[in-house]
């Protein structure tokens, strides 16, 4: 029995952990801090298998139905 | 005189990436070059088309204040008064029972944690869904098997103190299980004796007790011989080229990790279980594709952006959060605001007690002081025009 990676099923996005650097450029880009931003679990199965640590900004890559692509970002927290 | 190259247009109409959304890239790409297939297009038209496009989109965009969360409210809202009451419908996958229309739409934005009518789809791998026979056989396979469904009859008998199961031979012999097999798995599950007697199963509690009796007839009608915890009925169908297992009953985690599984595409209709194994970003797939799913299928059509909104609101805190009739749950910080809404008294008072704080920072606070309200122009505040302060320095 394998275990299964979540990053390849369908409903799952592509996630990406950002540099700390282009973190910062993206929080002044929107100026905001992270915690205005959408939240991520540290226990999330997908943060769990990029190796998305506290405090990190997780970059992710929707395939959008109305945008084709679309790119939000989430701040990883506890739990 | 020459139109522009395809070139070109692909070029120009990149650039515009920074600016418009993919698909509207990709749309207006396309058909400029469908159209120059036909009919040149001079290098001034395209640059009015391609301005042209730029401002439609940007006119299209939602202005900053606006209520967005109002409007989708009544894009689903109103929509949802035309859909059926009735909860039970057969609809879709033959004999399997789903819950549809409005009590299913509440269900999604509730986040109940079980639905009333879990429902997986599972996918197979390639050498399973090509063949009938293999399908059905990983369908037999996993779906539960408890003690009372090969059970015609069971009963306590206080005199000997024992629990009594009559085995149905049909049943038995169609499942492919044997008394000495059933008795096993109850032995191991109870910790009880059982001993075989014919067609029928002794089941002989530890201590001879009224309440360890009781316990046992209790629970060994539910003891699993086979299968997967969980999974009840089951159809398989031809969909496309391939077969596909529908189950009445879901247990994401385990169906999951099975080799005949195709993983990738498997999926239930309870968000919970999506959210606990693939992450929040499924989650918010799972409740958009479940939500237009309930409202097509009555005809009904919403705009995506509203359900996308919704999906996007519940799920913004890292875990699905419910959508009940208090808003996004636990959202409201305004005393004067939760007190507008019921038991005026109750919370002014225990807000009194607590010593709480109201910023004025919502509507219905504002409504109440009788300010504007912080919403579309009302929620700006002061305006500095930045390039002249620059300039001074």
């Amino acid at each position: 029995m394998v275990e299964f990676d979540v990053r390849r099923h369908v409903l799952v996005p592509k996630h990406e952990v950002m540099p700390p650097e282009k973190a910062r450029e993206i929080l002044e880009k929107f100026r905001v801090s992270p915690h205005q931003l959408p939240l991520v679990k540290a226990s999330d199965p997908v943060a769990k298998a990029i190796g998305a640590k506290l405090g990190d900004i997780v970059k992710i890559t929707r395939d959008s139905l109305t945008a084709g692509k679309a790119i939000i970002y989430r701040y990883v927290t506890e739990g | 005189m020459a139109g522009v190259s395809a070139d070109t247009i692909r070029t120009e109409v990149r650039k515009l990436q920074d600016v418009l959304p993919n698909s509207v890239v990709k749309e207006l790409e396309n058909s400029l070059l469908r159209v120059s297939r036909e009919k040149a297009i001079m290098r001034e038209q395209l640059d009015e088309i391609i301005e042209g496009v730029k401002q439609a989109y940007i006119d299209a965009m939602v202005e900053p204040g606006e209520a967005v969360g109002t409007v989708a409210a009544q894009s689903i809202g109103e929509p949802g008064t035309q859909m059926t009451l009735r909860t039970f419908h057969y609809a879709g996958v033959a004999e399997l029972n789903v819950t549809l229309g409005l009590p299913r739409l509440i269900e999604i934005l509730d986040a109940r944690r079980t639905p009333s009518t879990s429902l997986m789809t599972i996918y197979l791998n390639e050498k399973f869904a090509k063949s009938r026979d293999k399908a059905r056989a990983f369908a037999q396979e996993i779906e539960m098997i408890a003690v009372e469904d090969v059970a015609s009859q069971t009963e306590t008998d206080l005199i000997n103190m024992e629990f009594v199961v009559t085995l149905d031979r049909a049943r038995m012999h169609q499942k492919e299980l044997t008394p000495a097999k059933v008795a096993s798995a109850i032995r191991s599950a109870l910790k009880a004796e059982v001993v075989v007697d014919g067609n029928k199963l002794r089941v002989k509690p530890e201590a001879p007790t009224l309440s360890d009796l009781r316990r046992v007839a209790a629970k060994a009608k539910g003891v699993p011989l086979r299968g997967i915890k969980g999974i009840n009925r089951i159809v398989v169908k031809m969909e496309g080229d391939e077969y596909v297992v529908y189950t009445e009953g879901s247990n994401f985690a385990e169906i999951l990790t099975l080799p005949e599984v195709d993983p990738t595409r498997t999926i239930t209709n309870n968000i919970h279980e999506i959210e606990e194994v693939l992450g929040i970003e499924a989650a918010r797939n799972a409740i958009i594709n479940e939500a237009i799913k309930t409202l097509e299928e009555q005809g009904l059509n919403v705009d995506i952006r509203h359900i996308m909104l919704v999906a996007d609101m519940m799920t913004s805190s890292g875990e699905v959060k419910q959508i009940g009739r208090h808003g996004v749950s636990g959202e409201k910080a305004s005393v004067l605001a939760r007190a507008s809404f019921e038991t005026t008294i109750k919370h002014l008072s225990d807000a009194c007690i607590r010593g709480e704080m109201d910023g004025l920072d919502g509507i219905i606070e504002n409504v109440i002081a009788g300010q504007p309200i912080p919403l579309g122009t009302g929620s700006v505040e002061l305006v500095m025009r930045r390039e002249e302060k620059v300039g001074r320095e």
